[in-house]
């Protein structure tokens, strides 16, 4: 299925992967900045320690950096895990069950699809400084213990908006699986539970990864949801990064940009090695 | 339920009990969030910026211009002040904007990789999501690099203007509309181009061929066979650009430098310097009616199906 294109598409295609590319590559470029004031390219950095990985090496002892990207990490495994077994979840009772309210709990997976991302940090914000006040003042809660926004807060707020597409990802699996096979095991002896973790679970894995992978992404890139849910000690990286925006910059966060790119080039390989299996 | 030879309602209770933690999760967290934002918006403020839970529709008053407790400017109220209204209509139009962008621009690649041999298509398609999964944040600071007034844009015209022996005066192009509307662009044409490609993927090869075979030319086939059975792609597209623009503040306060409010500001404003929550949820509610009843217009109006889930 080979077509003859016209000058003018690859004309086009071209100027709009460019368009796509050139931020990135300045970016990339300005990580070798050796104008620390970074607003223009000065050159290639060539300094002690780590020539011209200065900003680099820089980088790996900024502590403010390694707290963001820990915690970035932190919020992006404990997210991920919990929205992938209640997505999955989701995904089973839907394609296979009938039961009281499913219209209502489908319908419910799509709120965080066509619902601004702003409004709805804006309503977990007020639930949470709601339900904090109240108990804070129920229980006479004084320092230390009084409760208030930090990791735990954005972990269950980012499991609520990555739910919807774990279970989206892993039901289009489900809708083409055989379930012959199921019967087969069940035919043979099999308890459900064991059909579940011998035939079911290992035919839906590449899916569920898929959905995982998915899911570590959105947590890692989200920065609306996580804006009105951390507290102190809780800065992710895009929060950390959006307050510098509004400072000075040295080229330390291009090169923590390139280090990003890099680990999402990787991750985005990943992601296609998995699908293209399944 | 084939398989499964319990009684029906072992069946319906296993299925609920499946469902729970995710019906626990979006009621808890979107749901009941969404219920105290609206409780929340006939508010009123006092002065240590708390909200006062009672009945009045003040704050949706003052999004439309007309002004009870506030003064406009330096009028007393009851006053019309438009503000709220041109930020509205200033977002609603940089919407508009940014959707008709991204379909100009993402079409064409979306038909590109589509038309493609299939072996080349996902790499394609990767190119796309590689920028679209860098942090949302690293590439508005990209764009802040290049758009400077000392910037790489203006070091490339000022270069090429040197070529010429022409005079140069850098551009002023970060903190400006332009720049604000260049960004969202940036920041959301893959998922423009994502939902275009699942429908024109979908599209039977042989229906070019037969429309070239009775006689139509490469324009009038683009018109009235690829167009219009892309159109479930385009309006998916259009819901996943628009809503989000509109829900932003990110973009406007980094390359707008405050000096383009569009209604997310305003919203993240009340809940921050401003401090009168009330007023913010007002403007969130109103801001989600908007965007709802685009959506329901457009999915009613035309109808889309899986495009909508393949970004």
């Amino acid at each position: 299925m080979n077509h003859r294109h016209s000058f003018w598409l690859y004309f086009t295609v071209i100027l709009v992967y460019a368009f796509l590319y050139i931020p990135i590559f300045v970016l990339i470029t300005y990580s070798f900045n050796s104008s620390r004031i970074n607003v223009r390219f000065e050159g290639i950095v060539n300094l002690e320690p780590c020539g011209p990985f200065y900003w680099f090496c820089q980088l790996s002892r900024n502590r403010e950096v390694i707290n963001a990207v820990r915690n970035s990490l932190i919020i992006a495994t404990l997210s991920t895990m919990g929205s992938t077994v209640i997505g999955t979840m989701a995904a089973l009772a839907l394609q296979r069950h009938d039961f009281p309210l499913k219209r209502f709990a489908e319908g419910s997976l799509y709120i965080p699809i066509i619902i601004p991302e702003l409004v709805m940090g804006i309503g977990i914000l007020v639930l949470f400084t709601t339900v904090f006040r109240g108990i804070n003042t129920a229980f006479h809660l004084q320092g230390n213990a009084r409760l208030g926004m930090g990791l735990g807060t954005v972990i269950v707020s980012h499991i609520a908006f990555s739910v919807p597409f774990v279970a989206l990802v892993v039901r289009a699996r489900l809708h083409g699986f055989d379930r012959a096979i199921e019967e087969a095991a069940r035919d043979l002896g099999a308890t459900e539970w064991i059909t579940f973790w011998r035939v079911t679970l290992p035919n839906i894995t590449p899916s569920v990864l898929a959905g995982a992978l998915l899911a570590f992404t959105l947590s890692l890139d989200d920065f609306i949801i996580t804006f009105f849910t951390t507290g102190p000690g809780a800065t992710t990286l895009p929060i950390y990064i959006y307050g510098l925006l509004r400072r000075t910059i040295t080229p330390e966060i291009n090169a923590l940009s390139t280090v990003w790119i890099g680990i999402v080039f990787v991750l985005l390989l990943v992601i296609q090695r998995v699908q293209q299996r399944d | 339920m084939s398989t499964i030879p319990s009684v029906p309602g072992g069946a319906r209770r296993r299925g609920f009990l499946l469902m729970l933690p995710s019906l626990l999760w979006m009621v808890g967290l979107l749901i009941i969030p969404l219920g105290l934002v609206l409780v929340m918006s006939f508010g009123r403020r006092d002065p240590d910026g708390n909200v006062i839970y009672t009945f009045t529709l003040d704050n949706y008053l003052r999004l439309l211009g007309f002004s009870r407790s506030y003064p406009c400017g330096s009028t007393p109220p009851p006053c019309f002040d438009a503000l709220y209204l041109s930020i509205l209509w200033r977002s609603l139009v940089l919407g508009f904007q940014t959707t008709v962008l991204t379909v100009l621009i993402g079409y064409p690649l979306a038909y590109f990789i589509a038309r493609a041999p299939a072996s080349r298509r996902n790499s394609y398609l990767l190119l796309v999501l590689i920028p679209l999964w860098t942090n949302f944040v690293i590439r508005l600071y990209a764009w802040m690099i290049i758009l400077r007034s000392q910037g790489v844009l203006n070091s490339v015209l000022g270069w090429l203007a040197g070529l010429l022996n022409l005079p140069f005066q850098p551009l002023e192009l970060l903190y400006t509309p332009g720049a604000v509307l260049l960004g969202m662009v940036y920041e959301f044409l893959p998922f423009m181009i994502l939902p275009i490609y699942t429908s024109l993927e979908k599209i039977n090869p042989s229906l070019y061929e037969a429309a070239a075979d009775l006689g139509a030319n490469p324009w009038r086939t683009l018109w009235r066979v690829t167009l219009p059975l892309s159109m479930p792609g385009i309006v998916a597209g259009t819901i996943l650009v628009f809503v989000p623009v509109m829900g932003t503040f990110i973009v406007s306060d980094i390359l707008g430098g405050r000096q383009v409010i569009l209604i997310g500001n305003l919203i993240q404003r009340q809940f921050l310097d401003a401090r009168d929550p009330a007023f913010g949820s007002a403007a969130s509610i109103l801001l989600m009616v908007l965007t709802l009843a685009m959506t329901l217009y457009y999915t009613r109006r035309f109808g889309f199906g899986e495009e909508i889930t393949s970004a």
